[in-house]
């Protein structure tokens, strides 16, 4: 759901954030900022606070001190994970999270931008220019001959697609990308790394992965993170001769 | 002689005959005792007045006993014989015991003895010389016992014995409860600065009799005259009874307090392997509470194994009844749950069946009547702190037994192998399995543990409700309740879940009545678990939605 | 492009089939019980109309409870609730209709307050003696409980067994509540002694079999609307949310609004279904109220095969029937097999009789090399294939 025509100077704006659970600090004074059409990918090892920041973002977790705006005024802390969405924000989670049950086309549907009220779905049609648009979508993520199957009967990247697709067509202006190549052969990791690129551009995306020869694909600025907080920024061979960062990659 | 008189002189001739004749012959006073108590069987009133001062005479320490059973109407003559028996009425008929010897002589036929009866002057005089001999008894509890049974039914009759008394006595609390007796008998005495004395020395008399009788002296008949003339002695009475009342409130909350940790240790115990197969293992196991029904019909069939030794019963129940719903557990487990771990909502219908077949199975067994399970005489009677606050002996030990079996569980959770490879197999199956712990034995042990646990909370529930085949079904929701509420997860939890449940229970019942109670706490558990769905101690982290 | 309206119900061939079999029971048994000469082996009795539709009554009831629970994966253990509070709401206005011709011959007070010497009628007894009122508050008062409690407990998110559990305390803190006399719903005895329902006595043959034919078409009124329900894209959001709570928040989706509103409706059938039930049995009392009896609607649908409505319906009627039946025959047996039922269909039938009427075909189907028909039915009735410009 668009906001408005006005572009914002970051998309994303984290500040001093800091998370902890039961004493552990998941998240630790992180900051972080993303430019509008800006794709950022984001690395780190097991435990560096990426899912963690994925859902403070999101709205689902409350940060217990710090900032995160959106679009330079919307204070994210104070809206749930509907509002958040519905706000424009998309989210893809690690473990590929289609609904299995329901078709390809039936999980766009969902996707799709629209209103999301109660009666207003009990009584839903779909328009042509919808029927259309989920056209496109299932063009560009390569299922367009599986447009009537369950959504359980994908593979495992395409499910990845099928996802991906979902966030696309939610129209978001800031897309954040958990592990997308996971369990992807090297082949399909090219192909999502080049839809990454394409989509970026007209709005903000956020990877997280772990996968390097994905990062290089993607080509673009690098954020590490390490115990909770910005260890290295940069391009990726920047960041890859960063002595802290071969340290906490490389020194355990 | 007039009966009042007679009364009064009787008892306190027998006193002074107790203090002078403190070495008989021990043979003659047995050939005495046993030939004057066969007398009492065919003897009339006026024979029986003075057969009872001569078997008192004897100072044999059958006495009291015997004075009680007379008292009572529990002793009878055997017809044929004349015998004296003590007569106790059980349900399978009466009981002899031979008085003399005090042998069980078992069953008797009804019609074969006969009671000997007694009129209210023989009661009397029955009861005099029983306070008398008790009085005097070289046990300080018998002593206190006996001022304590004058507070009762306060007599002028008995002041001299009990005066008498009060010289002697060495020991400070039968003498004040001598006093407080004391003081009840004088304020029935004609001498106003007497009962201005008696009001003032059962200050601090912590006994509701001891309110009752001041409440008396206040009490206005419909013409507005108060039961005491004297104004000084009103307003001694007054403010004597307001003190008591406030240590009565005191007594109340205690005793409040006391139930509501009683009921919250049952609640622990019905709960608390439910917080190991719920909470450990996330197994919704709505036949929890026929486990706990198995081990009370346990006991049940135990005490049907050795009625000789029904205070031995319930210590071996336990170990029984922990083993038979163990057993029921792990089979339960090995043959429906294993193939539903990780589909709690499937566990919640399969358990339920598996409930209402050994409902069935108890109905079809055992009939679908109620067992009644006995009581030992240890668990009977109660703990009487004072006057106003009695705890009943089973409740107390039920507190105690309840802590006992938390304690061992967290000592088996915490401190053994098996609690180690169990919270091994909870926090991570695959990694446990890799290391070599057989997932499925421990499986199946947790879930026997968790049964077995609540078997043992049949054996203590036998002993305060109906032992029933829908038994379980009452303790079922409770159960759940205090496991959501304290935090699943966490045996500590459980047990503050548990005790708090209890005790705001046990406050609101005088306040609201026992059912409203109940919902209210059902309602309460309800909207807590909205503020905080994970219960009172609820586990944090990134672990928690897996 | 359409494809809500007319294909939701072109697919849906098991509730076609279903329909089709009560709308025809519907109209034969009465016809059988009225008609049909009393000496002749066609005559049905009125007993056995009753019974029947009693039966129609748990089968709407069923279909509540798998609109929430096979759609929205909303397990309550507490639906007995909503069904016996649309029972007393009709029942009360029964009572009303007895009027003078109670055991105390008060017009103005029902039995049961004369026997508690209440002076007057309590607030909440106003307005049953309307009888349009009281169809409304049928509807309205499981609404209001449903959306208080649903309120609570999906705006904090209690979910799974958590709400399962809660649901089962509400049922049973309402069955103590109604148990007691100071409710003013006449404690341990309910509502009985009924004499008639707008004019109609309820002893003539004639009002049993309308009510009856009244159950066959609310049953049939409600299976079309849930239909309807499951069929809209809200029922594909409520299927995300089944499948995958979190995801579905994340899409954009306020979950505990659709949870609200299926809940609600779902309750809002449940008493229409003791409304229908109440004066065909001629008593409620609080006993109605008690979890088991929440927990075997569960296991009805269960049977029947969750989440695909139709199923609800056959497994209601299926396990009522057995119940009929063994409790007749062999009563000491019915608790083992509604027990083993219970443990046999969670372990062995997943998806319940129609989940294995289905595997069945499909295995044939896929034998004889033709396209299986699971594939078009899915789980909403939708089918894939139809969706096209």
């Amino acid at each position: 759901m668009s906001v408005g025509i006005h572009i914002p100077t970051n998309m994303l704006y984290l500040d001093n954030v800091t998370v902890s659970f039961d004493g552990f600090k998941a998240l630790n004074a992180l900051s972080l900022v993303v430019a509008p059409g800006e794709l950022r990918a984001i690395i780190g090892p097991n435990g560096a606070g990426k899912t963690t920041m994925m859902d403070v973002i999101t709205g689902k977790l409350r940060p217990d001190s710090g900032t995160v705006f959106f679009r330079d005024t919307v204070d994210l802390t104070q809206f749930d994970e509907a509002d958040v969405a519905n706000l424009g924000i998309g989210r893809k989670f690690q473990k590929p999270t289609v609904i299995e049950s329901l078709t390809v086309e039936q999980n766009l549907d969902l996707a799709m931008a629209g209103n999301r009220g109660v009666f207003k779905t009990l009584f839903f049609k779909q328009s042509a220019e919808q029927y259309e648009r989920i056209s496109e979508i299932v063009s560009l993520i390569g299922l367009k001959e599986k447009r009537g199957d369950i959504a359980g009967s994908l593979s495992h990247g395409q499910k990845q697609w099928l996802e991906i697709g979902m966030l696309i067509i939610q129209e978001p202006e800031l897309l954040l990308v958990d592990e997308p190549a996971a369990g992807m052969t090297d082949q399909e990791t090219e192909l999502t790394a080049q839809l990454l690129k394409d989509i970026s551009g007209e709005r903000s995306v956020v990877v997280v992965e772990h996968d390097m020869e994905f990062i290089k694909a993607l080509d673009c600025h690098v954020t590490v993170l390490h115990e909770g907080h910005q260890l290295a920024e940069g391009s990726l061979s920047h960041v890859q001769q960063d002595e802290r960062v071969i340290e906490v990659y490389l020194g355990r | 002689m007039n009966g009042s008189l007679r009364a009064f002189f009787v008892p306190f001739l027998a006193l002074l005959i107790f203090s002078s004749s403190l070495s008989v012959n021990s043979f003659a006073q047995e050939l005495g005792f046993s030939d004057h108590i066969a007398k009492l069987a065919k003897s009339k009133l006026s024979e029986k007045a003075v057969l009872i001062s001569l078997i008192a005479e004897t100072k044999d320490a059958r006495v009291p006993d015997l004075f009680q059973h007379l008292l009572n109407g529990d002793l009878y003559y055997v017809k044929k014989t004349g015998q004296i028996v003590v007569i106790e009425k059980t349900e399978s008929g009466y009981l002899a015991g031979d008085v003399l010897s005090q042998q069980s002589l078992g069953i008797v036929g009804k019609r074969s003895v006969k009671k000997i009866g007694v009129n209210n002057a023989l009661r009397r005089q029955l009861r005099s010389y029983i306070a008398t001999f008790n009085l005097s008894s070289d046990e300080a509890n018998t002593r206190l016992e006996a001022a304590k049974a004058l507070l009762k039914a306060p007599e002028a009759s008995f002041l001299p014995i009990l005066d008498a008394a009060l010289v002697a006595e060495a020991n400070a609390d039968v003498r004040s409860a001598m006093v407080i007796a004391r003081s009840a008998i004088l304020l029935a005495s004609d001498n106003a600065g007497q009962r201005l004395v008696a009001v003032n020395g059962l200050r601090g008399a912590t006994d509701k009799k001891v309110m009752t009788l001041l409440e008396q002296l206040l009490l206005e008949d419909e013409e507005g005259n108060v039961a005491e003339p004297n104004v000084r002695v009103r307003q001694a009475a007054e403010e004597v009874l307001g003190s008591l009342h406030t240590q009565a409130r005191i007594y109340k909350v205690m005793e409040d307090l006391f139930f509501g940790i009683s009921l919250g240790s049952v609640l622990l115990l019905a709960a608390i392997g439910l917080a190991i197969t719920f909470g450990v293992m996330g197994v919704i196991n709505m036949a929890h509470g026929e486990m706990i029904m198995l081990g009370a019909y346990t006991t049940y069939v135990v005490q049907l194994l050795m009625p000789n030794n029904i205070g031995l019963s319930l210590v071996v129940a336990v170990p029984a009844a922990f083993l038979v719903s163990g057993l029921f557990g792990v089979i339960i487990e090995r043959s429906v749950i294993r193939f539903l771990y990780g589909r709690p909502l499937e566990t919640l219908l399969a358990t339920f069946g598996i409930s209402l077949m050994l409902q069935q199975l108890v109905r079809s067994v055992f009939t679908p009547l109620n067992r009644s399970v006995i009581t030992p005489e240890w668990m009977s009677g109660s703990w009487e702190v004072n006057g106003m606050l009695s705890l009943t002996y089973n409740r107390l030990y039920i507190i105690f037994f309840a802590l006992a079996v938390l304690f061992l569980l967290i000592q088996l959770l915490k401190r053994t192998f098996f609690g180690l490879q169990m919270r091994a197999v909870t926090q991570n199956r695959a990694m446990a399995s890799s290391m070599g712990i057989r997932t499925g034995w421990v499986d199946a042990m947790t879930f026997g543990l968790g049964s077995g646990v609540a078997g043992i909370a049949g054996v203590a529930l036998s002993q305060l409700t109906n032992v029933g085949p829908n038994m379980g079904q009452a303790y079922i929701i409770d159960s759940f309740m205090v496991v959501v509420f304290g935090g699943v997860g966490n045996l500590l939890g459980t047990f503050v879940g548990a005790m708090s449940l209890g005790i705001v229970n046990k406050f609101a019942e005088p306040m609201v009545g026992a059912v409203l109670a109940k919902i209210l706490i059902l309602v309460f558990v309800i909207l807590f678990i909205q503020r905080r769905p994970r219960g009172l101690f609820a586990l944090k982290g990134r672990f928690v939605e897996d | 492009m359409n494809t809500s309206q007319g294909h939701w119900w072109r697919s849906d061939k098991g509730g076609q089939w279903l329909i089709t079999v009560i709308a025809v029971v519907t109209v034969i048994v009465p016809v059988l019980n009225l008609v049909v000469p009393e000496d002749s082996v066609f005559h049905l009795s009125t007993y056995a109309v009753s019974l029947l539709g009693k039966y129609l009554c748990y089968a709407l009831l069923a279909l509540a409870v798998d609109l929430i629970w096979g759609y929205a994966g909303i397990l309550s253990l507490g639906h007995g609730a909503f069904f016996a509070l649309g029972g007393y709401a009709i029942g009360m206005y029964m009572m009303r209709q007895i009027g003078e011709r109670g055991v105390y011959g008060n017009a103005d007070l029902p039995d049961f307050m004369v026997f508690l010497n209440w002076g007057e009628l309590p607030w909440y007894w106003l307005g049953f003696d309307n009888f349009s009122f009281a169809l409304l508050m049928v509807l309205v008062a499981p609404a209001i409980l449903a959306f208080v409690f649903g309120w609570l407990a999906f705006r904090s998110r209690v979910t799974g067994v958590y709400f399962s559990i809660i649901s089962q305390a509400l049922t049973y803190a309402l069955m103590l509540a109604f148990f007691r006399n100071d409710m003013g719903f006449g404690g341990n005895n309910g509502l009985t002694d009924f004499k008639d329902l707008l004019g109609y006595s309820l002893q003539l043959d004639s009002t049993k079999n309308a009510l009856f034919v009244c159950s066959g078409l609310a049953l049939i009124g409600g299976y079309i609307l849930c239909r309807y329900v499951v069929s809209s894209k809200l029922g594909r959001v409520l299927v995300s949310i089944r499948d995958a709570e979190s995801r579905t928040r994340f899409v954009g989706y306020r979950v505990e609004h659709y949870k609200l509103f299926v809940f609600v409706l779902s309750a809002m059938l449940a008493g229409v279904a003791g409304a229908l039930y109440v004066p065909q049995v001629g008593i409620i009392n609080p006993g109605e109220f008690s979890p088991i009896n929440s927990i075997e609607i569960i296991i009805w649908v269960a049977v029947g095969g969750r989440g695909y409505l139709f199923g609800a319906v056959i497994g209601a009627v299926l396990v009522n029937y057995g119940k009929t039946y063994f409790t007749g025959a062999f009563p000491e047996i019915w608790l083992f097999f509604l027990g083993g039922l219970f443990v046999v269909s969670t372990l062995f039938l997943p998806k319940g009789v129609v989940g294995l009427v289905k595997r069945r075909s499909m295995k044939r189907a896929d034998e004889g090399g033709a396209k299986p028909e699971g594939q078009i039915e899915t789980d909403d009735g939708t089918s894939a294939e139809e969706v096209s410009p």
